[in-house]
C-alpha cells in the first residue's frame, strides 16, 4: 500500500549536499499503525513529504496506493492526496472559517456536491468528538480541539492512510493523550496511520510498529525484530 | 461557480488590498492611457497634415478641355487616387486671389495655367507612391509641370516614422511597466492567501481549481482598473482642454473598450504568472 524502495533524497541547496534520506526501504501495510521516530533532522518529515509526493526522491521509488513517484504526473498528485489524510503540528486551519467550514473546505475543493457536504462534515466532527463546537472559529478552540478539527478535515474524505507529522508536538500531555486515543480509534476503524513523533513515551506505551531514523537512515524497525526481543529490551 | 464565489469572497475579505491593487492597475494603465492619448493626438495632427498631400499637374496652354477631362477620368481610376479635380484658368485665378488677398489686384487676366489637382487615398501618401503617381501623370503630353512638394512630403514622412517608432517603443515600455506592476500587485494577493493555497493542495485541490478564482479576481481587478484609468484619462483631458485650451481628441468607443480589455488581459496574465510561479514553488 505504501512502499519506499531504496529511497535517497538529497536537497540540492542543503549544506554540503548531505542526504536527507539515504537508501530507505520500508513498507506500511493496509490498516497498519507505524511510528516514525528519531531526532530533529533525521528525515521523518522528508519521508512524509515523499509519501504525499510534495517531494520526489533523488533515487529509489515511493509507491503509494498504485501511484509511483517515478511515473506520477504533477496533475495526478491531487488525486493521490484525496486518498490521504494529512495532519501537521501547527494544525493548518483557516482562521476565517469555523470548524465545520474548515472541514467542508476539504470537500469543496475537490468538487463534492453541495448537498452531500453537511452530512459528511457533521459525521467527521462527531468522529473526532467536536460536534458541539462545529460553529466555533479556530481562535475560540484549544490546541487539542484545533487539532481535532484538522483530524476531522483529514478524515472527511475517508483516507486509506493518515499521515501525521508531529500531531501532538504543540499539545499538553492531556491533549496528547486525547489525540493519541483518537488515532487509535481511527486505526481500529481500518485506516493505516503513519505518525512522525518525538514523543518516545507515546511510542513505548503502545504496541505499534516503530521505525527509528537517524541521519537519514533507518537505524531500527521493530518489524524486523522478533517480538520476544522487544520485551527483553 | 465556486470559483466566481471564491473570487468575490476575496474582494470582501480583503477590501483594502483589493482597492489597492485596483488603484495600482488603474494608475499604471492611466500612464499608459495618457501616453496613448498623446500618441493619438500626434497621429491625428499628422493625418490632417497628410491630407494636404496633393499632386498638381499644370496643363499646357491651349489644351482642349475634352482632353483634360479624359485624362482626369483615367487618373481617377489609379488605385492610389482618391479624387481628381480639374482647375481651370479662371478657377486658378480665383483661388490665387483668395489665398493671397493683399495681392488680389495684381492678378489680372488668365496668366495662371489650368491644372489637374490629384488627391491620394490614405495610406498612399508616402514619398514613393507619390513619385510613382507623379511619373504616371507626367506621361501625358499636355502636362507641363508637376508640383507636389517633394521635400515637404519627405520630411513629413520622416517625422511620421520617428513618431511611430517612438510611439511603439514608449508604448511597449509603458505596457511592460504596467504588466510588471500589475503582476506584483496580484502577487501580493496570492501571497496573502498562500496559507489557503497550501491547504488546498494538501487536501487534493487541482492546480486548475486553485488558479481559477485568482484568474477571475485578476480579470475583475483589471476591468475595474481599466475603467478607473479611462475615467482618470478623460478627466486629465478635460483639465487640459479647460485650462490649457488644448483641442484634444479622446479615445473612440473602440479604443476605450480595447483599453479596458487590455486591463482585463493584464489582470488575467498577471494572475496566471503569479499563481503559476507560486504553485510551482510550493
Amino acid at each position: 500500500m505504501v512502499r519506499f524502495q531504496k529511497v535517497t533524497k538529497i536537497y540540492p541547496r542543503a549544506a554540503g549536499g548531505a542526504a536527507a534520506l539515504r537508501d530507505v526501504t520500508f513498507g506500511v501495510a493496509k490498516g497498519e499503525f507505524v511510528f516514525l521516530t528519531g531526532p530533529s533532522g533525521a528525515g521523518k518529515s522528508t519521508i512524509l513529504r515523499l509519501l504525499y509526493m510534495d517531494e520526489r526522491p533523488t533515487s529509489g521509488e515511493v509507491r503509494v496506493s498504485g501511484f509511483s513517484s517515478r511515473e506520477v504526473k504533477r496533475r495526478e498528485i491531487p488525486e493521490l492526496r484525496r486518498k490521504l489524510g494529512i495532519i501537521f503540528q501547527d494544525f493548518r486551519l483557516l482562521e476565517d472559517r469555523t470548524a465545520e467550514g474548515n472541514v467542508a473546505f476539504a470537500l469543496e475543493v475537490i468538487g463534492t456536491p453541495k448537498s452531500a457536504i453537511p452530512n459528511k462534515v457533521s459525521r467527521a466532527l462527531t468522529q473526532v468528538g467536536l460536534a458541539s463546537k462545529a460553529r466555533a472559529y479556530p481562535r475560540e478552540l484549544s490546541g487539542g480541539e484545533q487539532q481535532r478539527v484538522a483530524f476531522a478535515r483529514a478524515l472527511v474524505n475517508d483516507p486509506f492512510v493518515l499521515v501525521a507529522d508531529e500531531p501532538t508536538g504543540n499539545l499538553d500531555e492531556r491533549a496528547t493523550r486525547g489525540i493519541f486515543q483518537l488515532l487509535r480509534e481511527i486505526n481500529a476503524a481500518g485506516t493505516a496511520v503513519l505518525m512522525a513523533t518525538h514523543n518516545l513515551e507515546l511510542v513505548r506505551s503502545s504496541e505499534y510498529r516503530c521505525i527509528e531514523l537517524n541521519h537519514g537512515e533507518i537505524v531500527f524497525d521493530s518489524a524486523d525484530v522478533p517480538a520476544i526481543s522487544l520485551e527483553i529490551d | 461557480m465556486v470559483s466566481i464565489q471564491t473570487a468575490l469572497t476575496a474582494f470582501k475579505r480583503s477590501p483594502l488590498l483589493s482597492a489597492l491593487s485596483i488603484t495600482t492597475i488603474a494608475f499604471s494603465l492611466f500612464a499608459f492611457g495618457l501616453f496613448g492619448l498623446v500618441a493619438l493626438n500626434i497621429r491625428d495632427a499628422l493625418q490632417r497634415v497628410e491630407e494636404r498631400v496633393e499632386i498638381r499637374a499644370f496643363v499646357a496652354d491651349g489644351t482642349a478641355i475634352e482632353q483634360i477631362t479624359a485624362a482626369a477620368d483615367e487618373i481617377a481610376k489609379y488605385p492610389e487616387v482618391l479624387k481628381v479635380e480639374i482647375v481651370t484658368q479662371d478657377q486658378a485665378l480665383a483661388r490665387a486671389r483668395k489665398e493671397l488677398g493683399e495681392f488680389s489686384d495684381v492678378f489680372d487676366g488668365q496668366f495662371l495655367p489650368s491644372s489637374l489637382d490629384v488627391k491620394l487615398k490614405p495610406g498612399f501618401r508616402d514619398p514613393k507612391t507619390v513619385r510613382k503617381v507623379v511619373d504616371q501623370v507626367k506621361g501625358y503630353d499636355f502636362v507641363d509641370d508637376v508640383r507636389y512638394g517633394e521635400e515637404w512630403i519627405a520630411q513629413l514622412y520622416r517625422l511620421r516614422n520617428i513618431a511611430g517608432a517612438a510611439g511603439i517603443a514608449l508604448g511597449l515600455a509603458f505596457a511592460a511597466v504596467a504588466i510588471i506592476i500589475i503582476g506584483a500587485t496580484i502577487r501580493m494577493a496570492v501571497l496573502a492567501r498562500s496559507r489557503e493555497i497550501s491547504i488546498m493542495r494538501l487536501v487534493g485541490a487541482t492546480d486548475g481549481f486553485i488558479r481559477r478564482p485568482f484568474l477571475i479576481e485578476g480579470s475583475i481587478k483589471g476591468v475595474l482598473g481599466g475603467l478607473l484609468a479611462l475615467l482618470l484619462t478623460y478627466l486629465a483631458m478635460r483639465v487640459l482642454d479647460q485650462y490649457l485650451h488644448f483641442q484634444t481628441a479622446f479615445f473612440d468607443r473602440r479604443l476605450a473598450t480595447l483599453g479596458v480589455v487590455f486591463g482585463a488581459i493584464m489582470g488575467l496574465l498577471g494572475s496566471a504568472v503569479s499563481v503559476g510561479r507560486h504553485l510551482r514553488r510550493i
